[in-house]
């Protein structure tokens, strides 16, 4: 295959998210539909092409910087997915708030193509163009309501931050860059395997891991999370609360574990304590929100304590279960702040816990939906949280990590109450508010089948696994 | 010493001088023209290592573009610089750590087995028919296209972010509409009025 069918999937999603933009600038107001519509279109074709021309093994392009791999394949797709599901979600909150614009979808598309550059970055120079282009596209969404004084501010903070980690990211690279001579993952890995352990390659090590940390969001670098999840409009929470960590993910296998691989015992450490801080404080801050999106953003903080937990094993038993960590809380949170943006309507946004209480009176389906969505988070079986958690444990406990594993329990358990809190408050408390539910028939389709697949995820879990453990040691 | 070590030197020299000219100096303005020195300077060492396109496009974007900008900030916000000077002594301290630090890890890079002096003596100096400029463009839409594709995406959606984030349309604004101006007709805007002549 030449380079450019190895990339076919990127080149596709570019030359759409062009017309798309073209196109919107000829829409009436009255006609933004059609945006809508051909947002969805292309990511479906992209889909169809990322699976089509998928490569028999790995296959590099552009003198080893770009990778098609089997990880690449199943990661992109999820991003497609859960992309189209956050399109799906938003629309309506969109149409009632003035914001259904032509550059949400736009800018949506650039930020999918941003993960995809992440996800097939073999050098890390497309690793971190990918990586500006999605934060980009993410400050310019979160920014998207001008008049909300709060998603500015939310906005603001976000860029400097991410600004701020993207400088320590790039200043780590460039140290590695010095060490080894070269930006290809495959030169840096081969020549650290040389050379060794050294003070610098520790330094820039040390810088990349902050960076990464800043980026999953991970204790201490996570201050940016919850005010910008909160501050921005639900709409674009639910963005960049789902696929961009699919993205992360890939970005944090592609730099620490193919990369600097042959530093595991240094950054091993650093990950635990990464780990340890974010599940201690995720999980024990969660409990004093009042707010279901701080919530929900205490709750992603903790998630990613598990997802460094899986990486952090240094098997391959430990990717596979981070990926499949990474995939499946995609989907969670794609549910969770669906939720949110369901029960929204005009000028009314459900963003508090209160506005849960007694849902089950207004829909027992949906409030059943969203308890399989918030077992999930908390990890409780049959749903798929419980096996997720279940796999990146067995992976610490089976590198002898026992302690590690224990602290990750005890703390789930604290973090379950908070869960748990909430499904009370949809099924015991009265409702306050009893009007009606307005979501159109797609939505409330798509919803179910959100919820649906992450309790048969729960209850079939092997054929996922399987995928992702292929794609790591394949 | 040949010619080139002389030209490095001065330039070398003119630019460490201004750098530190641009943080001791007391007028903004002034600070911001030995910014402009110093780029220059670097520029004239870029062109002595036969990067010629770096070297000019130092000159025109950042001593051209952005320090003009510089300057026109500079010039328009009245900067009251006395408190920003009272903090020396303070930060003092925590400057030089920081500084000692960089010089640190720059030693840690630079004194690397992949910068050591058989791998550098190695470089020659180019004939007259040699252009950068060309090498650099065969470099970046060969080896790297796919990064500066990329590097263009990102400026596009600079472009798009920076266009939705301040455009705006305001009602209460009346603009011009010069098609319907021309085809304005007497009968739109003019009233005739017949009345009877008054009688005294």
């Amino acid at each position: 295959m030449s380079d450019y069918m190895t990339a076919l999937p990127e080149i596709f999603l570019l030359s759409m998210a062009c017309v798309v933009l073209t196109v919107d600038l000829f829409l009436k107001d009255s006609q933004r539909n059609i945006t809508y519509l051909l947002s969805q279109v292309s990511l479906g074709l992209t889909l169809l092409l990322t699976l089509a021309y998928q490569p028999h093994g790995t296959q590099l392009a552009f003198n080893g910087t770009f990778i098609s791999d089997l990880m690449s394949v199943v990661l992109k797709c999820f991003v497609y997915v859960v992309t189209m599901g956050v399109l799906l979600y938003s629309r309506r909150y969109l149409q009632d708030r003035g914001m259904f614009k032509g550059e949400y979808y736009v800018l949506g598309l650039f930020g999918v193509l941003g993960m995809m550059i992440m996800i097939s970055a073999y050098s890390m120079l497309s690793l971190y163009l990918g990586l500006e282009l999605m934060s980009l596209s993410m400050y310019a969404m979160v920014a998207f309501c001008r008049n909300s004084k709060r998603a500015s501010e939310a906005a603001m903070k976000y860029f400097v931050l991410g600004a701020l980690a993207s400088g320590i990211l790039l200043y780590g690279m460039s140290i590695i860059y010095g060490m080894t001579g070269s930006l290809n993952i495959i030169e840096i890995s081969r020549s650290l395997a040389e050379q060794g352990s050294s003070v610098g390659v520790l330094l820039g090590l040390a810088f990349i891991v902050v960076g990464l940390a800043f980026k999953l969001g991970a204790v201490p670098f996570h201050m940016w999370i919850p005010d910008v999840y909160h501050g921005a409009p639900t709409a674009v929470t639910l963005y960049i609360a789902s696929a961009p960590k699919i993205a992360a993910f890939a970005m944090t296998m592609r730099l620490l574990v193919e990369g600097l691989g042959s530093l595991q015992a240094d950054w091993q450490t650093m990950l635990m304590v990464l780990a340890v801080l974010s599940l201690g404080l995720g999980n024990i801050v969660a409990i004093a929100q009042s707010s279901i999106k701080r919530m929900l953003a205490y709750s992603t903080i903790s998630h990613v304590g598990f997802l460094l937990l899986g990486i952090l094993a240094g098997t391959g038993e430990g990717y596979a279960a981070s990926m499949f960590y990474a995939l499946t809380y995609a989907l969670m949170a794609l549910g969770g702040f669906g939720m949110i943006l369901f029960l929204s309507r005009k000028g009314f946004e459900a963003e508090e816990l209160d506005d849960f209480k007694g849902l089950n009176e207004r829909s027992p389906w949906f409030a059943f939906m969203m308890l399989i969505i918030l077992f999930s988070m908390a990890g409780i079986p049959p749903t798929v949280g419980f096996y997720a958690k279940l796999s990146v444990l067995t992976a610490v406990v089976n590198v002898d990590l026992i302690w590690l594993a224990t602290v990750a329990v005890i703390f789930s358990v604290i973090g379950a109450f908070y869960y748990l809190r909430a499904v009370k408050m949809m099924y015991f408390d009265a409702a306050e508010d009893q009007s009606e539910l307005q979501p159109c028939l797609s939505f409330r389709f798509a919803l179910s089948a959100n919820g649906l697949t992450v309790l048969a995820l729960g209850l079939f879990p092997a054929g996922l696994m399987a995928l992702c453990a292929a794609a790591l040691n394949g | 010493m040949n010619i080139e070590v002389w030209v490095f030197l001065t330039f070398s020299l003119v630019a460490v001088a201004s750098a530190v000219r641009v943080i001791t100096v007391n007028h903004s303005v002034h600070a911001a023209l030995f910014l402009v020195l110093t780029f220059f300077s670097c520029a004239g060492i870029w062109l002595l290592a036969e990067a010629e396109f770096l070297g000019l496009t130092l000159v025109l974007v950042y001593v051209g573009a952005v320090m003009v900008l510089f300057l026109f900030v500079v010039m328009m916000l009245d900067v009251d610089t006395a408190p920003m000077q009272e903090g020396f002594t303070r930060y003092l301290p925590l400057g030089l750590v920081i500084g000692l630090v960089m010089v640190a890890e720059m030693v840690l890079v630079v004194a690397s087995p992949k910068f050591s002096s058989e791998k550098l003596s190695n470089a020659v100096a180019h004939g007259a028919d040699y252009s950068n400029t060309e090498e650099l463009g065969k470099a970046i839409y060969t080896d790297y296209l796919y990064q500066f594709e990329i590097a263009a995406v990102i400026l596009l959606v600079a472009i798009i972010a920076a266009i939705a984030l301040t455009l705006r349309k305001r009602p209460e604004t009346k603009y011009q509409k010069p098609s319907e101006q021309v085809k304005v007709k007497k009968s739109d805007r003019l009233r005739i009025v017949k009345m009877k002549s008054e009688q005294h």
